[in-house]
């Protein structure tokens, strides 16, 4: 049986992993080589990596920092940031990533989906979609959520189902779904934005945005049908150990990979 | 043989090679990057990796002259690992965009059936069907890491035989064949932890000794 997996990401700023609230007031966290060897040994499932300050002349840096950090842990890794093309992604891939996220610049022109998707085949192409609720008008008001990008500073105007079914419809393997509101705030995930989408949609969907403890990560999984739960400063700042969060998960009945003997 | 094998990792343009070659020289392998048929010549075994969609990335072996002098490797029973797509290059097509493959192993390569996810990402279990020495010091069970829409359906009847391991997602597919010194893994043992790297210490080891 397919277990759920557990993933700590690393959100990258010029070479270091950071953590702020909702994207601003980023704070040193470590070394993203050092910090992906030590989730691997911890039990971690996967790893996303995201170059949150993506520009093109940080280009070379990404790829170096991709490449030693894919040689120290033995486990996927996923990178997001900046890809913008086919040929950038050819670039990542052959640093050592095993999946793409593409984010803006899939926004900006969806083909790149399509076009990633056909070059690598689906599994490889990860699209990560933020969300913002959108202010309800009346208590009968059904909820819904807008596609903003920049790391939460750009609204779109896209409605985020609307851009789940023609993200998947052109080749997305998996989704990353990130709370804008919820991220860094330790509010928990938001699951029915998490159900809204995982009701409509077969692909994986790793819920991202807002986990504070292990009993976050259950309902993810539990009430909003998620296949994959993320989380980067609880897990940085050894709030919880990965070992705690598939405990609690072992716990709700939900199949997990179990942690390293010498960790547990 | 040598102490060192040296291992030829097919490179056909796309995907990460960085994992595989990081996971066999640290079992204590010498890695080519080999990008064309020639380059087969002086290698101890082969390993074609997974990346992309089967229809490019048979194209890209066409292109790159790799298809035959791989068919001539395998067909002289040489040692071999395919890794996820390049378990299921061994079959003679695949349902995904209808490309013709290697057909060094009667069967295809269909798109998985009554998956509750699809593409099927993430850890799940290997079942032994028969014991085999690249399993060597590893449970029956444990679990892989796994990517992938498609898996390897060998035909019916008697070259089953070459099926070493299943795993279920919604239905049950072939996760592992071996054939003589041919070994083709769904899952990815360079991405699987300590099993996966014991999985290939085991592979080098079985090239050591042939």
């Amino acid at each position: 049986m397919l277990r759920c997996r557990v993933i700590p990401c690393l959100d990258v700023a010029d070479g270091r992993v950071v953590k702020g609230t909702r994207f601003v007031n980023l704070v040193d966290e470590g070394d993203p080589a050092e910090l992906a060897e030590r989730y691997a040994a911890e039990g971690a499932d996967e790893l996303v990596f995201l170059d949150i300050t993506a520009a093109p002349e940080r280009r070379g840096t990404l790829l170096d920092i991709v490449e030693r950090t894919a040689r120290r842990a033995f486990i996927p890794l996923t990178v997001g940031g900046g890809v913008r093309t086919v040929a950038d992604m050819r670039d990542v891939l052959r640093a050592g990533a095993d999946k793409v996220s593409l984010n803006t610049a899939a926004v900006a022109d969806p083909t790149l989906i399509s076009r990633c998707a056909a070059q690598f085949g689906r599994q490889a192409v990860v699209v990560a979609i933020d969300a913002r609720r959108r202010p309800a008008r009346d208590a009968t008001d059904p909820p819904s959520w807008e596609v903003v990008v920049k790391g939460g500073r750009e609204s779109t105007g896209l409605d985020v189902i609307a851009w789940t079914d023609r993200a998947v419809d052109l080749g997305a393997g998996e989704l990353l779904v990130t709370s804008i509101d919820r991220d860094g705030t330790g509010h928990g995930f938001d699951t029915e934005l998490l159900r809204a989408i995982t009701s409509r949609v077969r692909v994986p969907v790793i819920a991202s945005g807002g986990a504070a403890g292990p009993a976050d990560f259950v309902s993810a999984i539990v009430d909003g049908g998620a296949d994959a739960v993320l989380a980067a400063s609880i897990f940085h700042r050894r709030i919880h150990a990965i070992a705690d969060v598939k405990a609690a998960m072992a716990a709700a009945g939900l199949p997990v990979r179990p942690v390293p003997e010498a960790v547990a | 043989m040598s102490a060192v094998p040296r291992i030829a990792v097919v490179d056909y343009g796309a995907g990460n090679l960085v994992s595989i070659a990081q996971a066999l020289t640290s079992i204590g392998a010498e890695v080519d990057f080999v990008r064309d048929g020639q380059a087969l010549a002086g290698s101890d075994a082969v390993v074609v990796p997974g990346v992309g969609a089967a229809g490019p990335a048979m194209e890209r072996l066409r292109q790159q002259g790799l298809s035959d002098p791989l068919r001539a490797w395998l067909a002289a029973d040489r040692p071999f690992l395919g890794i996820c797509l390049g378990l299921q290059l061994l079959f003679d097509s695949s349902e995904e965009d209808g490309a013709m493959m290697l057909g060094t192993l009667a069967g295809t390569a269909t798109r998985l059936v009554d998956a509750p996810t699809l593409p099927h990402i993430g850890w799940n279990q290997v079942i032994r069907r028969r014991p085999h020495p690249v399993f060597d010091g590893i449970e029956d069970g444990a679990d892989f890491y796994f990517v992938h829409s498609y898996a390897a359906a060998p035909q019916p009847g008697p070259d089953d035989e070459i099926v070493l391991a299943d795993t279920t997602h919604g239905g049950t597919f072939v996760s592992a064949v071996a054939r003589g010194a041919l070994l083709g893994v769904q899952f990815h043992p360079e991405r699987s932890g300590s099993d996966g790297l014991r999985l290939l210490g085991n592979f080098v080891d079985l090239v050591r000794a042939a």
